[in-house]
C-alpha cells in the first residue's frame, strides 16, 4: 500500500464560508396542523374510500326523503308489497308505503342516535377520566369503584327504566340510555390512557410551567390520548347502531310510524321469505355504515398520530 | 460571576418513597445552597438521587422532611400566587429530549404555553416577535417554529426545551442531565449555548449530570452525590485539585484522559461490590461497603458534611488525613 503524507496547510481549518452551509435547513413545507391530518388521512386509500362512501349516504339521508316525491308515514294500499320498481325505487312496505323515504328517513334516526349517544358519552367520559387518571389517589379509587358498580347493572335495565319516566319511542330517550352507560367505558379507557401519560416529562414540563390541572389535561393529556380515542368512537357507532336496531328490533326503540334502520328490519323480517328486498336494503345500509366508520376511524388513528405519518 | 446572594437553600432534604420492601431514601439529608449566578454541578451514578432532588427542588415531589428555601422561603409553605412565580423563577430542562416535548405541539405552541399561562407579553405579535427571538436565542430560526418535534434531532430538541424553560425568563434553572442523551459533538453545543445564555441573562443552574469532565467544565462548584447524600462539595478547581473523599477519587479516576501515555501509565481506583440499595439503610457511612480505607467507625456511625479547606466540604471520617 502506497503511504501518503497529508500536509495541513492552515486554511484546511477555515470555517465554510456562510452561503455553504446548509446542514440545519429542514426541506419539508411546513403546514398547518389539520391540513397534515388531512393530507394524512388522504394517504389511506381505504379510510378515503370509506369516507366518500360515508359521505354519499349522509347526502342521501338528507336530501333522500325530499327527492322520492312520497312521504314516509302515508299508506297506499293500492300499492302494497311492490317489489322496486321506477316508481318506488325501494319498493313499498306491507302498509303501502314508499321504502325508498322509509330508509333514508329511518337513516335519519339512526345516525342522528348513533352520533349523539357517541359523542356525549365519549365527552363526560373524557372528562372524568380525565380527572381520574390526573389526580390519582382517592378520587380515583372512588370514581373507579363506582363506574364498576354502575357497569354491574346493565343496559336493558336503565333502557326500561328510562322508558317508564320519559315514555317509549323517543329518540331522546334511546340517547340519554345509552350515553348513560356509555360513558363508563369510555372513562375507564380514557383514564388509562391519561395515568400512563401523566408522569412522562412533556407532561412534568408543562406542570413546572404553572399549567393548571385543567390546562394540563384538556391541552396535553386528552389531545394525546385522542389518537385511540378517536378509534373508540368509531367503533362505537357501529355498535350504537346496532344496539339501536336491536331495541327497535324487541320493540323498546323507536316506534312506528317512524322508521329507523332497526325498525324497518324488524317490521320485514316477518314477511322476510315473501319479499326479501324490504328486509335486505336496510341491513345493506347498516352493514355500510358500520364497515366505514370502522374504516375511517383506523384511517384517523393513524392520521392524528404525526409519528405515524408517512 | 457569582455573587454571594443565595437563591437557592436546601436544609437537610429527604425525599422518601414507600415501596413494597420498605422505604426507599433517594434523597437522604441533603444541605446545598446555590449562589445567584452561579452554576453547581451535581454529579453522581445512576439511582443515586440526583434526578429526585432535581424534582423535589422543582415542587414535583413533596419532601418527607427538610426544606427547600427559594429566596428565603420555604416552597412548600407558598400560597398559590406564590407559587405561581416560583413556577415562572424556577425552570427545568430534561433529560431525555424525545420525551420532553408533546408530540401534538408543534414548537411554536411549545415555547408560547409559559407566556399564555404567565400572561408575558399579552399583545400577540409581541408574542410572536418574543417566541421568534427565544428561538434565535438557543439557535434556531423561524423554519423551525411551525414544526412538530419528530421532524427534529435530538440537540434541536433539546433547544426547543431550552427555549421553552427560557420563555418565562426564569432565574433558576434545573438542568437534569441535559446532555446525557446526547451525543458528543452536540454536548458541546449545548453545555456552551448553557453557558452562553447564563451570561447573558444572569441564570443560575443546578446543573446535574453523572459526566465529570463536562461538570467541570461548567460549574462553579460541584457536588458528588452519593446514595441520597452529598459526599464532597467544592470549588470545582479546588475538587479537582484536592480530591478528599474516596468515591470522588473513584470517580476522577475513571475520567479518560485524552492522552494515550498517562491514560496508560496512571492507576485507576476500581470499585468493588456494588451500590447498596436505598431501601432500608443501614447506619454508618453509605460508602462504607465500597470504601478501601472502610474502618469500624465508618460502619457506626454516618459521617457529617464538614469543612476540610476553605469551602470545601467532605463526608468522611478520615478525610484530613
Amino acid at each position: 500500500m502506497e503511504e501518503k503524507t497529508r500536509i495541513f496547510d492552515e486554511h484546511d481549518f477555515d470555517p465554510i464560508p456562510e452561503q455553504d452551509r446548509h446542514t440545519d435547513t429542514v426541506a419539508r413545507q411546513s403546514t398547518s396542523y389539520l391540513k397534515d391530518v388531512w393530507r394524512s388521512f388522504c394517504k389511506r386509500k381505504t379510510a378515503l374510500v370509506s369516507l366518500v362512501v360515508m359521505a354519499v349516504i349522509l347526502l342521501l339521508v338528507l336530501i333522500g326523503p325530499e327527492i322520492s316525491g312520497y312521504d314516509y308515514y302515508s299508506n297506499d294500499y293500492t300499492a302494497i308489497n311492490q317489489p322496486p320498481s321506477a316508481a318506488h325505487w325501494f319498493g313499498t312496505d306491507s302498509l303501502g308505503r314508499d321504502l325508498w323515504t322509509r330508509v333514508w328517513m329511518g337513516g335519519r334516526v339512526s345516525l342522528l342516535i348513533a352520533i349523539l349517544a357517541t359523542i356525549i358519552p365519549y365527552t363526560i367520559g373524557m372528562i372524568v377520566g380525565g380527572i381520574s387518571g390526573y389526580f390519582g389517589g382517592k378520587l380515583d379509587q372512588f370514581i373507579m369503584r363506582a363506574i364498576d358498580v354502575l357497569m354491574g347493572i346493565p343496559q336493558l335495565i336503565y333502557m326500561i327504566l328510562l322508558m317508564v319516566i320519559m315514555g317509549s319511542g323517543n329518540i331522546w330517550t334511546l340517547v340519554i340510555a345509552m350515553s348513560i352507560t356509555g360513558w363508563m367505558s369510555a372513562a375507564r379507557s380514557t383514564r388509562g390512557l391519561v395515568l400512563q401519560l401523566r408522569n412522562r416529562d412533556f407532561v412534568v414540563a408543562s406542570e413546572t410551567l404553572g399549567a393548571s390541572p385543567a390546562r394540563l389535561i384538556a391541552k396535553h393529556l386528552l389531545p394525546n390520548t385522542m389518537g385511540i380515542l378517536v378509534v373508540g368512537m368509531a367503533m362505537m357507532i357501529p355498535s350504537v347502531i346496532y344496539s339501536e336496531a336491536f331495541l327497535s328490533y324487541i320493540g323498546l326503540g323507536i316506534t312506528p310510524p317512524n322508521p329507523s334502520w332497526g325498525q324497518l328490519i324488524k317490521t320485514a323480517s316477518e314477511t322476510f321469505r315473501y319479499y326479501p328486498y324490504q328486509f335486505i336494503i336496510p341491513c345493506i345500509f347498516i352493514s355500510i355504515t358500520m364497515l366505514c366508520c370502522n374504516l375511517i376511524g383506523d384511517g384517523l388513528r393513524d392520521a392524528l398520530d404525526p409519528k405515524l405519518r408517512a | 460571576m457569582s455573587s454571594n446572594e443565595v437563591i437557592l437553600e436546601l436544609k437537610d432534604l429527604k425525599t422518601w418513597f414507600k415501596v413494597e420492601a420498605g422505604t426507599l431514601k433517594a434523597v437522604n439529608g441533603v444541605d446545598l445552597t446555590i449562589h445567584k449566578g452561579e452554576t453547581l454541578g451535581l454529579v453522581g451514578e445512576s439511582g443515586c438521587g440526583k434526578s429526585t432532588l432535581g424534582r423535589t427542588i422543582m415542587r414535583l415531589y413533596k419532601p418527607d422532611g427538610g426544606q427547600v428555601l427559594y429566596k428565603g422561603k420555604d416552597i412548600w409553605k407558598y400560597k398559590k400566587p406564590e407559587i405561581k412565580t416560583f413556577r415562572k423563577e424556577v425552570q427545568m430542562i430534561f433529560q431525555d429530549p424525545y420525551a420532553s416535548l408533546d408530540p401534538l405541539n408543534i414548537v411554536h405552541d411549545v415555547v408560547e404555553e409559559g407566556m399564555k399561562i404567565h400572561k408575558l407579553y399579552p399583545e400577540k405579535e409581541a408574542r410572536e416577535k418574543r417566541i421568534l427571538e427565544l428561538l434565535n436565542m438557543v439557535g434556531l430560526n423561524q423554519e423551525h417554529e411551525y414544526r412538530f418535534p419528530h421532524e427534529f434531532s435530538g440537540g434541536q430538541r433539546q433547544r426547543v426545551g431550552i427555549a421553552r424553560a427560557l420563555s418565562v425568563e426564569p432565574e433558576l434553572i434545573v438542568c437534569d442531565e441535559p446532555i446525557s442523551a446526547l451525543d458528543v459533538s452536540i454536548q458541546a453545543q449545548v453545555v456552551n449555548l448553557l453557558k452562553d445564555l447564563q451570561k447573558k441573562l444572569g441564570l443560575s443552574y443546578l446543573f446535574i449530570t453523572h459526566d465529570l469532565s463536562m461538570v467541570k467544565y461548567i460549574s462553579d462548584r460541584i457536588a458528588v452525590m452519593y446514595l441520597g447524600g452529598i459526599v464532597e462539595l467544592a470549588e470545582s478547581q479546588e475538587l479537582f485539585d484536592h480530591t478528599m473523599h474516596p468515591y470522588t477519587k473513584a470517580l476522577m479516576s475513571a475520567i479518560p484522559i485524552a492522552d494515550p501515555d498517562v491514560e496508560q501509565k496512571r492507576r485507576r481506583i476500581l470499585l468493588s461490590g456494588d451500590v447498596p440499595s436505598p431501601v432500608n439503610l443501614e447506619a454508618g457511612c453509605a460508602f462504607c461497603k465500597r470504601c478501601g480505607q472502610a474502618k469500624d467507625k465508618c460502619r457506626k456511625e454516618r459521617p457529617k458534611l464538614t469543612q476540610v479547606r476553605p469551602g470545601h466540604f467532605v463526608a468522611c471520617h478520615f478525610a484530613g488525613e
